[in-house]
């Protein structure tokens, strides 16, 4: 067996072993079922609910946003990135500024993105974006930084225009900082939105979860709460498994 | 050998601006005959490979004259001229033949022809069981190998060489001298040569220049006189012997020099 199989049977293990005491818990009592509720009727509940149609609004409006979100904030990310690599000036006065931005809540604008955009989908977005895009600026920064110049010089004896250069050499040789970013993008633009619906939003599946909260419909709660940790899950495991492909060409040997 | 001027610098001088301002190298005249092994040595920061940037176009000489087949060079890299770096600039991302073929990218050749010259130039430099593997696969000297491939595809004229072999171990650095003189004699290419290794020079060359402490200058021009078909083994020849002691008297003084300056 190899090393990363046995890793993933002990992940396997620890999940499936945390579940099962958690089921057993809420079972026999140890866990007040107000507080939370056996994994096996979240499961159930989660598939009441998707099956039944009404959670369907809600997962349309929220994954579009996060989509919409985690879009704008790669182009944006990557383009304020390259920019700011491009003039040491500008990364002197951006790099402090971008390093302390995290420590930023930015959940805290929520109210003035909606006196200016109004309630909806837009200071959802917004919130979304302001989360992620840091995370692509740094890694489009550090994949830059990450093409080697000897690289750059081979564009010149190639004499590659800039375009192509981009396209054949910097942007493969920094992919796999740049994926980092995506990655991390994806987490926050997704904890963006679900947590700006979640404060005041009037739709989608974060607000979906605080009304099942407040009107103590644990079943409910613990069942969308659920779908949205699958979902979360599996988009995350698919660009690591796409990640993981992508480093194991490069470094395999 | 044809005794045409194929490179000519005269009076070359190559300051960077400053603060402080460094005078890299010059004033330099040097004709590299067609078809010419050529090597520089000198002493570290020389500017050895400043010249080399000159003499591909990358760099302008601040003052003075650079010509390749009796054209001005202008800052960009004139068409027939390969070059091969000292890192290792193979493309992680791609495979060996895609890595060779990169260096056709550009071209309007129809795509048989494309095939047919990163066949042969994977075959040339032993490379074909490997054409499908990726570059963290292969040795350095492998990959080093991969590189010359890809300049060789291009079937330059005129072929570069900015210590391609300066990390690789010394065995595989005299098998892949004569890997390298293999190539120049069968594309009859001339050859620059930049190096530290006194040994390399005095083995692979027909002649070798030696630079002086920068600012870079030549101080001596070594003839070596080896035949055209020579190989690794001129090493053996007492004549060997004689030619790397007189490149090393010639470079030894410029040499303390550069290290005065470093202390």
């Amino acid at each position: 067996m190899t090393r990363r199989c046995a890793a993933l049977l002990v992940r396997i293990a620890v999940l499936a072993g945390s579940i099962a005491l958690l089921e057993i818990c809420c079972r026999f009592g140890i866990i007040d079922p107000l507080t939370v509720i056996p994994p096996s009727e979240m499961v159930t509940s989660m598939i009441d609910h998707l099956g039944s149609g009404e959670l369907n609004e809600s997962i349309v409006n929220t994954f579009s946003t996060i989509l919409l979100a985690f879009v704008l904030a790669i182009v944006c990310g990557t383009l304020a990135g390259a920019l700011i690599h491009s003039s040491r000036r500008l990364r002197d006065v951006v790099d402090p500024l971008l390093a302390s931005y995290y420590s930023v809540p930015t959940f805290i604008f929520y109210p003035l993105l909606v006196a200016l955009l109004g309630l909806g989908k837009a200071p959802l977005v917004v919130l979304g974006v302001l989360s992620a895009t840091p995370a692509v600026m740094i890694s489009t920064l550090s994949g830059l930084d990450s093409v080697p110049p000897v690289l750059m010089k081979l564009a010149r004896v190639q004499r590659l225009s800039p375009a192509r250069a981009l396209w054949w050499i910097i942007l493969p040789s920094a992919l796999p900082r740049l994926f980092t970013g995506f990655k991390l993008a994806l987490s926050y633009a997704l904890i963006g939105v679900i947590a700006g619906e979640f404060i005041l939003s009037g739709t989608g599946l974060g607000y979906a979860i605080s009304f099942a909260y407040q009107s103590f419909d644990n079943r409910a709660m613990y069942g969308t709460m659920l779908f949205v940790l699958l979902v979360a899950i599996t988009a995350n495991g698919i660009l690591y498994v796409w990640e993981g492909r992508l480093a194991r060409r490069r470094l395999r040997g | 050998m044809n005794e045409q001027s194929h490179v000519a610098l005269s009076e070359v001088v190559r300051r960077y601006d400053g603060p402080p301002v460094v005078h890299a190298l010059g004033p330099i005249d040097l004709v590299i005959r067609r078809g010419e092994f050529f090597s520089i040595v000198g002493p570290s920061g020389c500017g050895k490979s400043t010249l080399l940037d000159l003499v591909c176009g990358l760099v302008r000489p601040t003052s003075g004259s650079a010509k390749f087949e009796g054209q001005e060079l202008h800052g960009e890299v004139p068409d027939g001229v390969g070059v091969v770096f000292q890192e290792d600039s193979s493309m992680p991302w791609l495979s060996v033949r895609q890595n060779v073929a990169f260096g056709l990218r550009t071209s309007t050749l129809a795509d048989k022809e494309v095939r047919e010259r990163v066949d042969h130039a994977v075959s040339f430099m032993g490379l074909a069981q490997f054409a499908d593997h990726y570059p963290a696969q292969l040795s350095g000297g492998m990959r080093q190998r991969v590189c010359i491939a890809r300049t060789l595809v291009l079937r330059p004229r005129l072929i570069l060489l900015d210590e391609p072999f300066g990390a690789l171990d010394q065995q595989t650095r005299l098998l892949m001298g004569d890997e390298l003189l293999r190539l120049w004699r069968e594309t009859g290419a001339t050859v620059l040569l930049i190096t530290h290794a006194l040994d390399e020079a005095a083995m692979l060359s027909d002649r070798v220049g030696v630079m002086s402490a920068r600012p870079g200058r030549f101080i001596d021009m070594v003839e070596t006189g080896w035949s055209r078909d020579r190989d690794s083994r001129v090493v053996a020849d007492p004549k060997f012997g004689t030619l790397t002691s007189r490149l090393w008297t010639s470079l030894r003084e410029e040499s303390l020099k550069t290290m005065g300056r470093a202390a």
